[in-house]
């Protein structure tokens, strides 16, 4: 009985919060708060909180329409208003929804932008994205970040600086002319303590699967986990709450020897522990879960989830360095990362969580995940001895979806994994 | 009893069937155009493989004077053509009758004439297809019989005039896929004496050898021998046959492979990939391979095996026309050329046409256009067998580049032409390493499959297959 009300709890938590915000959202002008259009990686959540905007995070609308198969005619509306077959399906889909009349995933209205906030610019689509929303909403002021890339696979403080500059030259007084609130560093502080808690759980949850059977799934279900985090509730208490009811669910599964909950179900048997690199498929997100699923395979690390920080290895925000820890943060999402630093980190995964094998879905039109994303994967095979496996597929395009081709991959990859588990078996009898 | 071990391999274009024994030796070995009913398809493979492997058996007892003796030699290879013809007949009647009820079901006021070229098409194929099996080895040629079939048919059709093309070509299209689809039962020891019988009225009258052949003197030496001793062929034989037909040929486990798998008949644990199927097979047959490049008719693989010949990767385009044997195949359409002309045509190129589509469909236009400027055909056709080599070599260089030794299997590695090419690009990129082709390997999948039944797909590790006689791996 606890167990039912615990499992619940965090997804109510999660529920609540989310709806609440899309109500807020959708409130906004009668409430007189201002809209920040911001992106997940490197997202200045704490800040746009500090001057009591709202965010919209477009990519997650995009992938929440696709989850509710909405995607499809917003992409097609995009086409016919001449954006090309190739361009990131994220920024079609945005682009399709604000055509037809800006309704959000949750079939309420999303305010138009007061603000278009870019700071991350590794991904250069970003620009290009904000350069098409700013034409459509003419009144929406433009910030934009700039955000040095890992280049050498460090930050420096030369680095920091320059981007602190940004932030006090440019992003704050921009803010403040926008919501006519005064920046209070003592309240960021205060926001980026709860933040850097948020942190420290979320990144003991995802250790959690160091555990056999793994009780949770790091990337299917780690989707749904990294939600709060990343959509602007970081740095509140909810976010907080949300990831201790969060862990403690978890902690229970663990003392029952309980693998990860699935749409049908408990899985029952673990065969298979995975490393995934690359964002999900959206547009048939439970099907190609089932894949998994079904052949009793666990992805015990991503890199997907790492897409809005890398907590993993220690860094978290820090209200003694406000400004700096927040310019840290921009620079130290995932696809900031550079090549070798990618490949040491999904290492770690591998070895951490002992995993059997790596796996790369790879989406062409997103080229902050794609490139280097073959040479990493044969050196993660060169240096680890792991089998790995690429599959293709879209973020939220259903038409690059091929189920058959797909399951046809896995079946074989997850065949010559089974083939190599009984093999080592006998060599190491 | 002996235990024998069935693998079948599902694939787009073809359905292949290996039959292994114990000691993983190849005895038998089928092979049938896919077709839309993958039942049927899978069961004539297996078929095929179980004659075949009937007549492996029956050689095996005469081997030593197969060895000595012309006349067994030649018999061996004829019977088989005659039973290829005999299975062949079965079929072409039932694809008469069909032909003949679909003419008669026309609304059409001139069906009666319909009819009429109908007869006298068939009266002219028939004889002549029973000629090409029996004196020219036709069955070893072309093996399906709807290929057989249409390119007779065709030619016929042609010849009646504008007015019937349409009707007879509607007749054929309408009564060749049931026929095709439908298991026809044979009685191996009914058509081995068929054949018997029909040999027996060849060899009777065969003539002399004529004053002004040129053929050469073997030639007539094989056959003046089987002129004169068939009788003694034929007697020793029959001693055999009846053993051999009755000789329970039992399938102990199988194993499905091919992209048609899921619809194989099976239990689940009877299914396996076919990229370890292919990686198997191909490393039981050369185990000193390390890297497998599968161009099949719908996808192309690029397989890294270890030393047990287990996958350790392996990458595959599944998604694009261009780069697998179906873009030879819609070439060959554009060309009007049968898929087996193709490579020796290219073959004769002084140069290769740039191809610059990397679309089956619009290399098809590409080719028009070049057509219209004065290209010459073969040299086109070197440049789009360089074009889907090209696409395959991006593909192993994905997998993790070529390591020696390097096998090529696949309904693809057939053609001549890609195999020039694949021979030079592969050590343009990765220096001389040794390449291995094999005759069979278009059933590296199916043999494949056969040893993952016999070991039950455990963590038996795998030992090399031995060929039968007359199948000396090929090194290019």
């Amino acid at each position: 009985m606890s167990k039912e009300a615990q499992k619940e709890q965090s997804m109510i938590l999660q529920k609540e919060m989310v709806e609440g915000l899309f109500n807020e959202l959708a409130a906004a002008r009668e409430t007189g708060k201002k809209v920040c259009y911001t992106f997940v990686p490197g997202n200045l959540s704490e800040l746009i909180r500090t001057f009591d905007m709202l965010p919209v995070y477009p990519e997650i609308n995009a992938l929440q329409n696709a989850m509710r198969k909405k995607s499809a005619a917003y992409i097609k509306e995009a086409e016919r208003n001449a954006h090309s077959e190739d361009v990131c399906t994220y920024v079609k889909c945005d682009v399709g929804m604000m055509l037809k009349g800006n309704i959000g995933p949750t079939g309420q209205p999303l305010p138009p932008p007061d603000i278009l906030l870019l700071s991350y610019t590794g991904c250069f689509t970003f620009m290009k994205w904000f350069e098409t929303l700013k034409r459509e909403y003419p009144n929406a002021r433009v910030v934009m970040i700039h955000t040095p890339y890992q280049e050498n696979g460090e930050i420096t403080p030369a680095m920091v600086e320059y981007m602190v500059r940004q932030l006090k030259t440019e992003v704050i007084p921009q803010m403040e002319a926008v919501s006519g609130i005064r920046y209070d560093e003592e309240k960021l502080k205060g926001i980026l303590s709860l933040s850097k808690e948020a942190e420290d759980w979320i990144t003991r949850i995802f250790n959690t699967t160091k555990h056999r059977p793994s009780p949770i799934d790091a990337y299917f279900a780690g989707v749904y986990y990294i939600g709060p985090i990343n959509i602007g509730f970081r740095g509140t208490r909810e976010a907080v709450d949300y990831y201790k009811a969060l862990y403690g669910e978890i902690q229970e599964r663990i003392r029952l020897g309980l693998g990860p909950i699935t749409p049908e179900g408990e899985m029952q048997e673990e065969k298979f522990r995975l490393v995934v690199e690359g964002p999900p498929n959206w547009t048939n997100f439970r099907e190609f879960w089932k894949i998994f699923y079904d052949m009793g395979a666990v992805i015990v690390a991503s890199s997907y989830t790492k897409v809005g920080g890398v907590y993993d290895l220690g860094w978290r925000h820090d209200p003694s360095r406000p400004l700096e820890s927040l310019a840290e943060y921009c620079m130290n999402c995932y696809t900031n990362l550079n090549i070798p630093q990618r490949i040491d980190l999904l290492s770690k995964f591998i070895r951490d969580y002992e995993a059997d094998g790596y796996i790369t879905n790879s989406i062409k039109s997103c080229n902050s995940f794609s490139a280097g994303q073959l040479s990493m994967m044969r050196e993660i095979e060169d240096r680890l001895e792991v089998p790995v496996g690429f599959i293709e597929s879209d973020l939220v395009d259903p038409r690059y979806f091929s189920y058959s081709n797909i399951k046809n991959r896995l079946e074989s990859y997850f065949q010559m994994l089974a083939q190599r588990k009984i093999i080592h078996a006998t060599a190491t009898v | 009893m002996n235990k024998y071990y069935l693998g079948i391999d599902l694939g787009s274009t073809t359905s292949k069937a290996v039959i292994i024994n114990e000691k993983d030796e190849i005895i038998g070995r089928g092979i049938t155009n896919t077709r839309a009913n993958y039942k049927v398809a899978a069961d004539i493979a297996r078929e095929e493989a179980i004659y075949d492997a009937r007549f492996n058996l029956l050689a095996n007892r005469i081997r030593e004077e197969m060895e000595l003796k012309p006349e067994f030699k030649k018999y061996m290879a004829d019977i088989r053509a005659v039973f290829q013809y005999r299975q062949f007949k079965r079929r072409m009647d039932r694809l008469e009758v069909l032909l003949r009820k679909t003419v008669s079901e026309f609304t059409s006021k001139n069906k009666s004439d319909i009819a009429e070229k109908l007869d006298e098409i068939l009266e002219t194929i028939r004889p002549r297809i029973r000629h090409g099996f029996i004196n020219e080895d036709l069955g070893a040629k072309n093996q399906f019989f709807r290929d057989i079939v249409s390119e007779q048919y065709n030619a016929e059709v042609a010849k009646k005039g504008a007015g019937f093309y349409e009707p007879l070509m509607l007749a054929f299209d309408k009564s060749i896929t049931p026929v095709e689809n439908e298991m026809v039962q044979y009685n191996f020891r009914e058509l081995v004496f068929e054949s018997m019988d029909v040999l027996d009225e060849k060899y009777r009258g065969l003539a002399d050898q004529p004053q002004d052949d040129n053929r050469e003197d073997w030639y007539y030496a094989e056959l003046n021998a089987v002129k004169n001793n068939y009788k003694s062929v034929e007697h020793s034989l029959r001693e055999h046959i009846e053993d051999i037909v009755n000789e329970d040929i039992h399938i102990a486990k199988m194993v499905g492979t091919g992209y048609g798998r899921a619809l194989l008949p099976f239990p689940e644990d009877c299914i396996k990939s076919e990229i370890l199927c292919h990686a198997f097979g191909a490393h039981a047959v050369f185990p000193n391979t390390r890297t497998v490049l599968d161009i099949g008719g719908q996808d192309t693989k690029a397989i890294q095996v270890d030393s047990h010949g287990l996958v350790t990767s392996f990458h595959m385009n599944d998604r694009c026309a261009a780069g697998c044997g179906r873009y030879l195949g819609y070439i060959a359409d554009e060309f009007g050329l049968s898929l087996n002309e193709l490579g020796p045509e290219a073959m004769n190129a002084t140069k290769e046409t740039t191809i610059c589509s990397t679309c089956t469909v619009f290399a098809g236009a590409e080719v028009k256009e070049l057509l219209h400027n004065g290209e010459e055909r073969p040299n086109i056709l070197a440049g789009l067998h360089k074009a889907i080599v090209q696409r395959a070599m991006s593909l192993i260089a994905r997998s993790g580049g070529v390591k020696n030794e390097f096998t090529f299997t696949g309904g693809v590695a057939r053609n001549q032409a890609v195999l020039r090419y694949v021979k030079q690009m592969v050590t343009d990129a990765y220096g001389e390493v040794t390449m291995n082709i094999h005759p069979d390997s278009i059933f590296m999948g199916a043999l494949g499959g056969a040893m993952f039944a016999r070991r039950n797909i455990s963590a038996d590790l795998p030992k090399t297959a031995k060929m039968t006689e007359n199948e000396e791996p090929a090194t290019v």
